[in-house]
């Protein structure tokens, strides 16, 4: 489904960044890094409206010749950004809040584990596997 | 508000829609037949014919939307209307045609005319006519929709063609914008372009239709969209011959989608909807498999890009566009990402030039995009032109890109973008790179990277520091090129070739002669190495002036291969101690407990830079204490880490600047060379013979390799060792608390030898105090320690003594350790002062006693020795003073029984210590003859423990007459208890006493009768006491004074008597002193008669009687004080001999005595009294008792429970 899945800090540092292997994972690193600017530009238009109210789905943050960039902020200023090959065109909107949703909940269990360090890189293996799975139905 | 135009047109038959129309704009919505007839026959002959014909005709076609129209003319009428009056033409032909619908028919009356009926008439005709219009134009619109879903609905039929569809749906739209309902318009072009889209998907999944193959057509033209007619009637005229590409059709629809959005004013969909149209048409034809030319694609996005925001800031002013960039920004970046694309295709960016190849790609791109439009032929900057004088050269291609590409970075800035400008930036950078011109491109790569690294992205930032590198090699700048291909060597996201192949152009680099020699390359360390920890040894990081100082420190090397470092350099500060406290050996056992390992934190770069950029608080006790005796002056909490935490933010961000290392000279390095360091950890080991004293503090980490430095600018957390240097110092102390006088006490002598070398034969000289022995013992060992309190080595102790000097040699011992050895002395006992004590005898010698202990408590007499020591490292003597003790307290006392005189001594044992008292002896030393002192102790031999005393009683003899004074020393022989035995034998402890006037001259005798007729005594009723007074001894020595008075040959003295009950348990009633003459003879009796009460019963002790002499005024004594004052003051005058204290009770006989003393020397000047010594005075009847039974009216019985 997703060709790259990337965990992005309050700091704008990746704390957990994945691309399919098949492809150029420095092209993806960039796409990502580059999507930040329409996230904050988002999460900036946002911050007028309540905290409770406001939606963490960013939706399309950019879309590109081959991929659609979509995103997803935590309320602690995390984000979740996922790439997804645009001739993907089985996959609407809402699926799109599920996966993200999902991973929204894998990385609450991170955080949740105590020997884990907020603001470290993500090495759970659980968080891991996860991604691969949202990432494995492409093929 | 719906707008509707229409057209009038002659009626001809072939216009009328056949079955199955599709055109609605051309569709005729209403029929009008207009005649001006007015005559009967005329309308007979010919209109009602021709009427007839037309409504026949439109019944054909089922057209039911029709009108007559009678116009009527004033003029005509009047000839007929009176042939005719009720059957008008009017209602003829609404009795003819219009039998159901009469409001088909209508009459316009007079038009030309300005009459209030022709207004009328003609406001009639207009209503109707749109009534029916709208009328007829609802009912067909419907239809029409209702056709065409009937239409949509056979989709899966085969045969069904969108083009066909395409149409008739358009056709709605035109409607709906004719109408200027934009809105619905917009719909319906929406609705068909989500159709088309779903059949290319379906395509794509495999469910093709058969119509979608003809847009599969290979692409052969790419000139973009078209917006600047409403109508792009080739495109749609071929989009109905069904001719049209996918590309065609797109941009037909999307012309027509921006048309109703700029109408609708919305621009900046149209740009959003375009980025969008622009992707999915790539998308769609690769997903269509179309096939295209390489580069055809790329055009037709760029001018489409182009003629989109051409069409946008058309139609609208500056301002909106500025402020909406974030709309138009995708589309710029579009634009230039697909020029640089054609740029690469075409071969305008290599530094050669196209080569023919390239060309023939040109040439067949720009004969896709065919001739220009004739509506933008006239336009400077059109899309087309651009493109195609982009394409035509290298320079105007640079001078194009440059242009789109400056554009989209300061857009993308101006919005806040800046990671996508640093993006588009690093696309120029690489162009730039390609043309070479790598002075330019060096700037968006720095600043790529700096976004890079602020927010820790370590993919990119590799790949951007690979970029750079090898850009700066490009430009030549060494040093740059250098410290980047440093971090790209240890950048674990490079392969491992990659790593090695940057590592060796730093190792080729470095090992080229170097034309300047003496030049360095300064680079920052933590890319090549990073510091992990440091060892010291000794631990305590602190060595002596000329000791051996070890650092080993860990280096994990950052390189993929092993390097050989010329040297590896340790700059030290150097600062010289200020603090005397630290030199001395104290300082050296407490400071510094760690185990002398210290870590350094692990570098955290380059992965999050953002969160090391604030490192934690490094927070410290500090403690500051005073020079001189080590008080705790001041105490507080200092950050070590001021300096990072309050650094401007920017400086943080500047991480790969070179100009902030600086290699610092100094006068103290450490090295270690050559080295070879392999990739991971390795040790180093540092060795430094400590020279001058001070504190050394590590600063900078250098590692040589060529002319490559590679420099770690702080050593930090800091790391410091000191290096002391120590004075030779002698220090003696006892073992004990304190030491012991008479008894063999131990010294422990500890020699510091500082910088000082003890040689063979140095030797302590002590010169002897005169009454300090120090005792010589044959096993006495000398141990030496090192300063950190390691045993080294023990030595016998070689003494010789002579009587002035004795003198120890030390054992060899090298600078900077310690001997200590311990020595016995012994303090002889020195004879106190002679009859110190001696009138403190008898009773008020007790008293006296008795306060002194109060007072001094267990404190004991103390002597001072002082030893000048001469060291062998001085010139000048060391005095040490020893302070010892004297265990014993020495006290006597006189006793007498009668005329038998005894002598007692007490010896009190102060110390802690038990001793064996051994040959007491008390001898006269002024060697009376006729004197004997007869011992009365038992024993020889009598331990005294710890704070407690022993008593020596001796009774004294004489057979002469006895002098009046003797001289006695009293000797006693002791040893520690505890110990077995003594090497040497100690000395007697002596005490001298003078004992005086011990011969007994008066006794005393009290005696109380009970009152006559009684047998004993009662409370309240008064006694006899009955006082003797008797002289035992004729005239003596001791009596001539000048109490003593002689009348014929008979001698006598006075004497004062007071009887005084301290206790309270009598009153002296009447006089309770006189003043008797006695003679001075022996047998001479005096007696005296005194009533006395006793106050309680039981068995009472007998008052005081005290005896004085009784001295006759001396002038010397009272000329300090006259006659008034004696009056005035005459209780004081008493007082002064009296009791200290007096009691209450015995005021009363007390005030008697002083009545009696005055009157009797009223006048006179005050004779003085003097106690008898105690030993003159003998008081037989002291401690006898008397009874006293209560009286027996004595209601009262006081009980007093103790």
């Amino acid at each position: 489904m997703a060709v790259c899945i990337a965990v992005i800090a309050k700091e704008n540092y990746p704390l957990y960044i994945r691309s399919t292997p098949t492809e150029n994972e420095l092209k993806f690193h960039y796409m990502v890094h580059t999507s930040l600017d329409m996230v904050d530009e988002k999460i900036s238009a946002m911050g007028k409206a309540l905290v409770d109210q406001r939606e963490l789905y960013l939706g399309l943050l950019y879309p590109t010749e081959d991929y659609k960039v979509y995103g997803y902020v935590t309320n602690s200023k995390v984000k979740f950004v996922m790439v997804v090959d645009s001739s993907n065109t089985a996959l609407r909107d809402n699926e799109i809040r599920s996966m993200f949703r999902k991973l929204h909940n894998s990385y609450t269990d991170v955080m949740c584990n105590p020997f884990y360090n907020p603001g470290d890189r993500i090495q759970s293996r659980a968080f891991d596997n996860m991604v691969t799975s949202m990432m494995i139905q492409v093929c | 508000m719906i707008h509707l135009e229409s057209n009038f047109v002659q009626f001809k038959e072939e216009l009328l829609p056949k079955e199955g129309n599709k055109a609605l704009l051309t569709f005729p919505f209403l029929h009008i037949y207009w005649t001006e007839c007015c005559d009967t026959e005329v309308y007979k002959a010919t209109v009602k014919d021709d009427l007839t014909k037309w409504q026949n005709v439109l019944k054909a076609h089922s057209s039911v939307d029709w009108l007559i129209v009678i116009v009527e003319n004033d003029a005509k009428k009047k000839n007929k209307t009176n042939i005719l009056p009720r059957t008008s033409i009017v209602d003829k032909i609404r009795n003819d045609f219009c039998n159901k619908q009469s409001d088909r028919c209508v009459v316009l009356s007079d038009p030309l005319k300005d009459s209030s009926r022709t207004q009328e008439s003609w406001n009639a005709f207009l209503t109707k006519l749109r009534t029916l219009l709208l009328m007829s134009f609802t009912k067909n619109l419907g239809k029409f929709e209702d056709d065409m879903r009937t239409l949509r609905e056979k989709r899966t039929e085969p045969g069904w063609s969108f083009c066909e569809y395409f149409m008739v749906q358009e056709e709605l739209a035109f409607v709906f914008e004719m109408l200027q309902q934009f809105e619905d318009a917009l719909v319906q072009y929406d609705e068909l372009d989500a159709l088309f889209s779903q059949y290319v998907v379906n395509f794509g999944a495999g469910d093709g239709a058969n119509w979608l193959t003809f847009f599969c057509q290979p692409v052969k033209s790419w000139n973009g969209l078209i917006l600047r007619k409403p109508i792009d009637m080739e495109k749609r005229e071929s989009i109905q011959r069904r001719e049209a590409t996918l590309l065609d059709l797109r941009s037909y629809l999307f012309s027509r989608q921006c048309t109703l959005l700029l109408f609708l004013q919305r621009p900046w969909e149209v740009a959003q909807r375009a980025l969008e149209l622009l992707h999915n048409c790539v998308q769609e034809l690769k997903l269509l498999e179309v096939s295209v030319p390489p580069g055809a694609l790329d055009c037709w996005v760029f001018l489409s890009c182009l003629e989109v925001l051409q069409r946008i800031e058309g139609c609208c002013d500056r301002a909106q566009i500025d402020s909406n960039i974030a709309h138009t920004v995708g589309l710029w970046s579009y634009a230039t990402e697909k020029l640089k694309s054609l740029g690469y295709l075409c071969g305008l960016v290599s530094e050669k030039g196209p080569n023919s190849e390239d060309l023939n790609r040109t040439v067949d791109l720009l004969a896709g995009l065919g001739a220009e439009r004739p509506e933008t032929a006239n336009t400077a900057q059109s899309p087309y032109k651009k493109l195609k004088e982009a394409l035509s050269s290298v320079e105007a291609f640079e001078k194009h890109y440059l242009d789109l590409s400056h554009a989209t970075i300061e857009m993308y800035t101006s919005i806040g973008r800046i990671r996508s400008a640093k993006f588009v930036g690093k696309d120029l950078a690489e162009f730039y790179m390609r043309k070479k011109a790598p002075q330019k491109a060096e700037i968006y790569l720095q600043g790529a990277l700096k976004n890079y690294l602020a927010e820790g992205w370590a993919l990119p930032i590799t790949h951007t520091r690979k970029q750079l590198a090898e850009c700066q090699k490009h430009l030549g700048q060494i040093e740059n090129y250098l410290q980047t291909s440093s971090l790209l060597a240890s950048d674990h996201h490079l392969t491992e070739e990659e790593r090695k192949h940057f590592c060796q152009e730093i190792l080729d680099f470095a090992s080229q002669p170097s034309d300047n020699p003496g030049h360095k390359i300064v680079l920052p360390m933590q890319s090549f190495a990073q510091l992990r920890d440091l060892h010291f040894d000794p631990s305590n990081a602190v060595v002596h002036v000329g000791g051996v100082l070890c650092i080993e420190i860990t280096m994990y090397s950052q390189m993929p291969v092993p390097v050989h470092v010329e040297q590896i350099v340790v700059n030290v500060h150097f600062s010289i101690e200020k603090n005397s406290y630290r030199k001395t050996a104290e300082w050296l056992t407490k400071h510094k407990t760690s185990n002398g390992i210290v870590n350094f934190p692990p570098e955290t770069a380059p992965f999050p830079v953002s969160q090391n950029s604030l490192p934690a608080l490094e927070l410290y006790e500090m403690f500051e204490r005073s020079p001189s005796d080590n008080s705790l002056n001041t105490t507080g909490i200092i950050c070590r880490n001021v300096h990072m935490l309050l650094r401007r933010q920017e400086s943080s961000s500047s991480l790969e600047m070179p100009s902030g290392v600086a290699l610092e000279e100094g006068a103290h390095v450490l090295r270690c060379s050559p080295v070879t360091l392999e990739p991971g950890a390795n040790q180093i080991t540092f060795r430094t013979q400590a020279k001058e004293p001070g504190t050394y503090t590590l600063r900078q980490l250098c590692a040589s390799v060529g002319s490559v430095w590679f420099v770690l600018p702080h050593i930090y957390p800091i790391v410091q060792y000191d290096v002391y240097s120590q004075e030779p110092q002698l220090h003696v102390e006892p073992l004990a608390d304190s030491l012991l006088a008479g008894i063999p006490q131990k010294v422990k002598f500890t020699v510091t030898t500082g910088h000082y070398t003890i040689k063979n034969g140095d030797s302590l000289q002590l010169s002897n105090a005169e009454a300090m022995l120090i005792l010589c013992q044959a096993e006495s060992r000398a141990m030496v320690y090192s300063n950190t309190r390691e045993q080294s080595s023990d030595a016998a102790l070689r003494i010789q003594s002579s009587d002035k000097v004795t003198s120890i040699s030390l054992p060899v011992a090298p600078a900077y350790h310690v001997i200590e050895f311990e020595l016995e002395v012994l303090s002889l006992p020195s004879a106190p002062a002679l009859g110190g004590e001696s009138d403190m005898l008898g009773m008020a010698e007790s008293h006296r006693k008795h306060k002194d202990k109060q007072k001094t408590g267990h404190c004991m007499v103390t002597t001072d020795h002082k030893v000048s020591i001469d060291c062998p490292w001085s010139i000048y003597s060391t005095v040490i003073a020893l302070t010892f003790s004297v265990p014993f307290r020495t006290t006597h006392a006189l006793l007498s029984s009668g005329t038998r005189k005894y002598v007692q001594v007490c010896v009190q044992n102060l110390s802690e210590l038990d001793f064996q008292l051994s040959d007491s002896y008390l001898v006269d030393t002024s060697d009376s003859t006729g004197l004997q002192l007869v011992p009365l102790n038992t024993q020889s031999q009598q331990p005294i423990y710890s704070k407690q005393s022993v008593f020596f009683v001796w009774e004294l003899k004489w057979t002469e007459e006895p002098p009046p004074s003797l001289h006695c020393r009293f000797s006693v022989g002791f040893s520690p208890a505890s110990e077995e035995q003594l090497s040497i034998s100690l000395k007697p402890y002596t005490y001298e006493f003078k004992v005086e006037n011990f011969f007994t001259l008066y006794n005393v005798k009290a005696e109380i009768f009970p009152p006559s007729g009684m047998e004993y005594c009662r409370t309240g009723s008064l006694c006899s006491l009955e006082v003797l007074i008797t002289r035992l001894s004729d005239l003596l020595e001791v009596d001539k004074d000048e109490a003593l008075t002689e009348s014929d040959e008979h001698f006598s003295t006075k004497l004062m008597y007071e009887v005084v009950d301290n206790s309270s348990n009598w009153a002296v009633c009447g006089k309770s002193c006189g003043v008797i003459s006695m003679p001075v003879a022996a047998r001479a009796t005096h007696r005296v008669h005194m009533e006395v009460m006793p106050l309680f019963a039981g068995y009472l002790p007998l008052p005081d009687v005290r005896l004085f002499k009784y001295l006759p005024h001396h002038s010397a004594h009272s000329s300090q004080l006259d006659a008034d004052s004696w009056i005035e003051n005459d209780s004081l005058s008493v007082d002064k001999h009296g009791d200290d204290q007096p009691d209450s009770s015995s005021l009363k006989s007390r005030g008697s005595v002083h009545s009696a003393c005055s009157s009797e020397h009223k006048g006179l000047p005050m004779p003085r009294l003097q106690a008898l010594p105690a030993g003159q005075v003998f008081n037989s009847s002291s401690g006898t008792q008397v009874l006293v039974i209560p009286s027996q009216d004595d209601h009262v019985l006081e009980v007093s429970v103790t």
